[in-house]
């Protein structure tokens, strides 16, 4: 935790609906953090649980219809972003606000050159002309790892290879030198080998230019050595949100538990089988009325099928969605102690 | 890329050499001929006929003989024809892609025919293709950007309706309301623009509404899609982001049709050209059909199907600067 000066982002019971056939979707459903600057938060969930509709809610891309946000603040620097007019956000998206996507085959635009594309932002954002925006994308190229640069800022995205791309897309998102990088799943889509590479980058530039930095992922492991503290989302709601060494140690929440049981160990005893959290993640567009985990956990009650559960607070940083927060957290410890 | 085209081009002689043999064997073997009517020759007179267009000899040499005047021949020994392009090497002269002369327009050639009516077709069928293009491209990319309002609804009404209508009761129904009714435009013949308006509207109909619905899909396609999301994300308005980013890989379903298109609407003029009563290649395709001018026949085939095979050559050269991922081999 280091330099606190302010807080640069708010989110506040953030709700963003979708509506579909199947009824209403509440993909996110009042979640809240705060975001100091020059902080990397994670935010970790299964598929679906809406990590990425949060963080598409804050850049206000959520495709509208069929999404709304519905409820919350969104309070960017002290700019409430869910007020703006959609061109005032726009002056912040790619200045401000910048977000790298999952997949980099995807995300960059297949029939344009990535001299265009890079330029476009600076040239917008900084009022570049065109040899200014030209030296500059160079540039971001350089400081992304790419040394050959001047001989391919004027390739096509297909002629580059799944790393290189996603270090263009974190060119691009970087190039106005934004106070907030949103990462949603930046190594998801690569290599193991590459992965390290993409997260080093990342961390690196973070460090350089002291950009705060939302990182979501469903890999426990790319957090761990990323992030500050620690989100963890289950079917639209923060179950657990916690210091990132405090989740580690001792989670208080059964899903987290599971999240951590089912990361591969290399110590893992050989013929034991790994574990899983057992069955699928809710449909949330029919929730039940009780906790969205209770059908899958293995401390469940009577009382987790009937009753909502509610927001515990363990410590001053460290809360929990459970009925019986206290008792997994005290587990957790008693754990911890006897390693 | 150049020797890509090369190849293609040279595709383009058999393939063609295929159509004018199909098309020949099929003018063949339907019952009839040019001569079979409903008054009687003498028989002394058909043979004189027969013999002078070489009909007396047996279907194999009238083929060769054929396939040598449509590409390429030496002209034999005092042998003079107007006929065709022709050029000589030392002492031999070589005459290329002859098509002889029509039956029915006695003493005019095929080439000739074609060349007089074809200005024609090409007016109506370029007209018509690029309000089919501009029209369509338009009501599809509005659609797409205001999907499920009344606009998207009402132009894809319109689309299906323009789908549906067949141009030979487009055409009438257009007639009866604007000539007819109003008197706004004439009813039918070539003259000034006012007489193309019609014809090139019941022409472009069906195109027009199938390069909408095409445009459409492709951009709802396209704009789902996660790169245009990345543009958004950059800050970019939505017209930098629709026309920068999402047109070019929207249209591409559009450019496939446009060459089957253009090749379908200059030769498709036909109907049209009925109704409008307008001298064009269609028309004379017609006439030549049902006259039984094997020749015409054969020498507008070939042209169209020559026409058609380099449109979608050129369709193909065009998808390599549309989307940078497409190699020619």
């Amino acid at each position: 935790m280091t330099n606190h000066n302010g807080t640069i982002l708010t989110v506040n019971d953030l709700k963003t609906y979708f509506q579909t056939e199947d009824g209403i979707v509440k993909a996110v459903d009042g979640i809240s953090f705060q975001l100091q600057k020059g902080e990397t938060l994670g935010i970790v969930g299964e598929s679906g649980s809406g990590k990425s509709v949060t963080n598409l809610s804050v850049m206000r891309l959520i495709p509208e219809p069929p999404g709304k946000i519905v409820n919350g603040d969104i309070i960017f620097d002290g700019i409430d972003v869910r007020e703006l007019a959609i061109d005032e956000v726009r002056k912040i998206r790619g200045k401000r606000m910048a977000m790298i996507f999952q997949d980099p085959m995807t995300s960059l635009n297949p029939f344009l050159r990535i001299s265009s594309q890079l330029m476009e932002v600076t040239r917008l954002h900084l009022g570049h002309n065109k040899k200014q925006a030209y030296d500059h994308a160079i540039k971001m190229l350089k400081t992304v790892g790419i040394s050959d640069a001047e001989e391919r800022i004027d390739s096509y995205p297909h002629e580059f290879s799944g790393g290189m791309r996603q270090r263009v897309m974190i060119a691009m998102a970087l190039s106005c030198d934004p106070e907030l990088l949103i990462a949603d799943e930046p190594t998801t889509a690569l290599d193991v080998t590459i992965q390290a590479q993409i997260l080093e980058l990342i961390k690196d530039l973070k460090a350089r230019m002291g950009t705060s930095v939302i990182l979501i992922t469903h890999d426990l492991g790319v957090v761990a050595g990323m992030t500050e503290k620690i989100i963890v989302m289950y079917a639209g709601k923060v179950f657990e949100q916690a210091p990132t060494r405090e989740l580690f140690a001792t989670p208080a929440n059964p899903y987290t538990k599971g999240l951590l049981k089912s990361v591969p160990d290399p110590a893992h005893e050989q013929g034991k089988e790994l574990y899983q959290i057992p069955g699928l993640p809710p449909d949330v567009a029919h929730l039940p009325p009780g906790c969205p985990f209770a059908e899958r956990c293995g401390y469940v009650q009577e009382i987790c099928r009937t009753e909502y559960p509610p927001f515990i607070q363990i410590n001053e940083d460290h809360h929990s969605l459970c009925h019986f927060a206290r008792e997994v957290y005290a587990e957790s410890v008693q754990e911890r102690q006897a390693k | 890329m150049l020797s890509f085209i090369l190849k293609r081009l040279f595709i383009i002689i058999p393939m063609a050499l295929l159509v004018i043999t199909l098309t020949w064997a099929l003018i063949r073997i339907a019952p009839g001929s040019f001569y079979s009517g409903e008054k009687q020759l003498p028989p002394a007179i058909e043979e004189n006929i027969k013999k002078k267009y070489g009909l007396d000899k047996p279907w194999y040499s009238q083929y060769l003989l054929m396939l040598g005047n449509v590409t390429c021949r030496t002209l034999a020994e005092g042998e003079v024809t107007k006929n065709g392009l022709q050029f000589s090497i030392g002492q031999t002269t070589v005459k290329c892609f002859d098509f002889g002369d029509s039956l029915k327009y006695q003493g005019q050639s095929v080439n000739e025919i074609i060349r007089r009516h074809l200005p024609y077709s090409v007016t109506l069928g370029i007209l018509a293709y690029l309000l089919a293009l501009v029209i369509g491209l338009a009501a599809g990319i509005i659609a797409a950007l205001k999907q499920n309002s009344p606009l998207d609804y009402g132009s894809m009404a319109l689309a299906m309706l323009g789908l549906s209508l067949p141009n030979f009761v487009l055409g009438p129904i257009l007639v009866l309301v604007f000539a007819l009714g109003l008197h706004w435009l004439p009813p039918a013949r070539w003259g000034n623009l006012s007489n193309v308006i019609l014809p090139v509207i019941t022409l472009a109909a069906i195109y027009m509404a199938y390069i909408a619905r095409l445009t459409r899909a492709g951009m709802l396609e396209v704009m789902r899609s996660d790169y245009i999301r990345t543009a958004r994300a950059k800050g970019l308005n939505e017209t930098t982001v629709l026309l920068k980013h999402g047109l070019r890989g929207g249209i591409i379903p559009v450019v496939s049709f446009t060459g089957p298109a253009l090749a379908g609407l200059l030769a498709g003029t036909v109907v049209v050209e009925k109704v409008f009563a307008i001298p064009g290649l269609g028309n004379i395709f017609i006439q030549a059909v049902l006259n039984r001018d094997e020749p015409l026949i054969l020498g507008i085939v070939a042209f169209l199907s020559i026409l058609i095979m380099i449109f979608n050559l050129a369709v193909d050269i065009s998808y390599g600067f549309l989307d940078p991922r497409i190699r020619y081999e």
